[in-house]
């Protein structure tokens, strides 16, 4: 075979190809790296300075100009109770919805209902904090005399509302792949919808269910613009969800769009935080994974 | 001792009462009533919650959503105030992250579903794709911040957040494009192979065509939730008041959804604001609805079975 010029280019390009490619795919790769490194470099000049005995403290005040201190415990408390809040709006209407739509409906009016539920992951998040702020949060004035204008409650259940689907979608999936087999033994040894659900259904597919509940919480741990917007910049150490607090990512914003010069050991607090905030998310993703694969059951 | 009658056991089993035993039944079918009714009631719930938060939505905007909100310059007066430039934000960060998203994501996606082989660099990137997608948005704007904003000195530009933004949806167009290059069959390619095309020459004309309706849908979808996104370019330090309108990638902007944030914060101030703030909710939201629309169309109308 004559191999011609072209030909030989062809082919020396052809060769070319994988390599280009893998570099532009291990951009991804990258991304990762550059999240850990920019996160532990920049944090370290935070530690090296902050003990982790204030870091554990619940005294927060990163302001002020004498002596600030950089107690984390009211941040990580912020973060605890708004999540907190969203999953107990968010686990029993997910997890209804899922029933429903996998076991008490026919495929046909799932295919019109599911849609509903996922609308409400589609809305930005910043449309869900002014919700919470300027509706949700007068609402609930008017049942809670002494709730703050900024508030735990008010982005908790509308965090909660915004991770219905999560839920809904993850568990209806695990739900609806329990053989039919197991469905139908169990209605004919005269079961309900209801039993076979909550008696056989669910047992059958709890791996998949407990990860949609832990991927729910690692999402709202990592909600930022709706507790930014309504749960306020109070840096008290508080339980009680009818005040102000602060979030770790509303830390981070709060921060940032204040501008702190960069250097100062209040920039580098953002990494602190970042980082914490970031270690918190992924233990919950991997352990989603875990309880997935851990106990999935082969049918 | 003596007294043997018929064991215990078997007693239960020989009587039972009717009355009794229907009176169960109708209480286990009652109680599946009831949950159905109350599982149900999630959908109406979904329902309500949509229909409150656009219905005080469209409330708050009403007679401040107009033509002259629309192409006005923003202002520190609410009643002056318009919206032209923030659009335009919103578009010039549209014009990075579609073709960076776009190229990065099918590239990625190629190379991991034609060329490399099922091994560690594969399981590597796809255990990285997935992990990526779980790390909350706000940490993208803090490597936003640290790569682009000051290594790359970009400061807070259309090009930073625009970059910000791809690597954050990036995970979502390359499973997408994985998708729909998997959804291509076999036999298409042994087809083009069997004509003399080369590996290159089959993805450029085969597979990627073939493949284009998903990528497209899965894309659009990304962009969609990519325009929504704010917490990373408020960590980028999106300045608050832009009187300019942007022209070009270099330029300092804002873009929807950091005008909305701005204007709830000052409802504080000025209760105007909110209205402010709703209006451009819609506008948002409606250009969510569109690019949506348009991903769901495309899938419905090109995507091909096999």
């Amino acid at each position: 075979m004559l191999k011609t010029a072209k030909s030989r280019r062809r082919i020396v390009f052809e060769k070319m190809i994988p390599g280009i490619l893998l570099a532009i795919a291990s951009i991804s790769i990258i991304t990762s790296i550059g999240i850990v490194l920019t996160l532990v470099v920049d944090a370290s000049h935070f530690f090296r300075e902050v003990s982790l005995a204030e870091v554990f403290s619940t005294n927060l005040a990163p302001l002020r100009a004498k002596d600030p201190s950089f107690g984390f415990l009211p941040l990580i408390m912020g973060t605890i109770m708004t999540s907190l809040v969203a999953m107990v709006v968010a686990v029993p209407l997910g997890l209804m919805a899922a029933m429903y739509l996998s076991e008490f409906v026919k495929p046909n009016t799932r295919r019109i209902l599911k849609p509903i539920i996922e609308v409400l992951a589609g809305i930005p998040t910043i449309v869900y904090g002014f919700f919470a702020y300027n509706i949700v949060t007068p609402l609930l004035m008017k049942l809670i005399p002494d709730l703050g204008a900024k508030n735990a409650l008010s982005p908790g259940i509308v965090m909660g509302i915004m991770i219905i689907p999560i839920i809904t979608s993850l568990s209806e999936d695990a739900m609806s792949s329990v053989p039919k087999i197991i469905r139908e033994g169990a209605y004919g040894l005269g079961s309900t919808k209801l039993e076979t659900t909550v008696k056989v259904i669910i047992p059958a597919a709890i791996s998949g269910i407990i990860a949609s509940f832990v991927l729910a919480i690692s999402r709202a741990i990592g909600e930022t613009m709706i507790v930014t917007i309504a749960s306020g910049s109070s840096k008290k150490f508080t339980t009680s969800i009818i005040e102000p607090m602060q979030t770790m990512t509303a830390y981070i914003v709060e921060f940032t769009s204040g501008d702190a010069g960069s250097g100062t050991i209040g920039y580098y607090s953002l990494y602190a935080v970042g980082l914490i905030l970031f270690i918190f998310t992924l233990c919950m993703n991997l352990l989603a994974k875990y309880i997935i694969k851990k106990y999935r059951r082969e049918y | 001792m003596a007294k043997t009658s018929v064991p215990e056991v078997h007693r239960a089993h020989t009587f039972i009462d009717p009355v009794k035993a229907h009176q169960r039944v109708q209480r286990r079918v009652l109680m599946n009533k009831i949950a159905h009714w109350m599982f149900s009631f999630t959908i109406v719930f979904a329902l309500a919650v949509l229909g409150v938060l656009f219905y005080s939505i469209i409330r708050d905007s009403i007679g401040w959503l107009d033509w002259e909100f629309l192409t006005g310059k923003l202002s520190i007066r609410p009643e002056k105030a318009g919206i032209k430039g923030v659009i335009m934000g919103t578009l010039l960060l549209m014009a990075v992250v579609a073709p960076v998203t776009l190229f990065i994501g099918v590239a990625t996606a190629v190379y991991m579903e034609e060329y490399s082989k099922k091994g560690v660099i594969q399981s590597a990137i796809n255990i990285n794709i997935s992990n990526l997608a779980g790390v909350p948005s706000v940490i993208f704007g803090l490597l936003g911040l640290t790569v682009f904003g000051r290594f790359f000195n970009l400061g807070s530009s259309v090009l930073a957040g625009g970059l910000t933004l791809s690597l954050l949806v990036l995970p979502n167009v390359v499973v997408a494009s994985q998708e729909a290059i998997k959804a291509v069959p076999n036999s298409l390619r042994e087809a083009s192979y069997g004509l003399g095309a080369t590996k290159w020459v089959t993805l450029v004309k085969v597979v990627i065509p073939n493949a284009l309706p998903g990528i497209m849908t899965g894309s659009i979808l990304a962009l969609s939730r990519a325009i929504g996104e704010t917490a990373p370019l408020v960590v980028l330090g999106i300045p608050t008041l832009i009187m300019k309108v942007p022209t070009n990638i270099m330029d300092d902007f804002t873009a929807l959804p950091i005008q909305i944030y701005y204007w709830t914060l000052d409802t504080v101030l000025t209760e105007e604001y909110a209205n402010l703030a709703a209006a451009t909710i819609i506008v948002l939201l409606g250009t969510l609805f569109i690019l949506n629309s348009l991903a769901i169309y495309i899938r419905n109308k090109f995507q091909r079975r096999y």
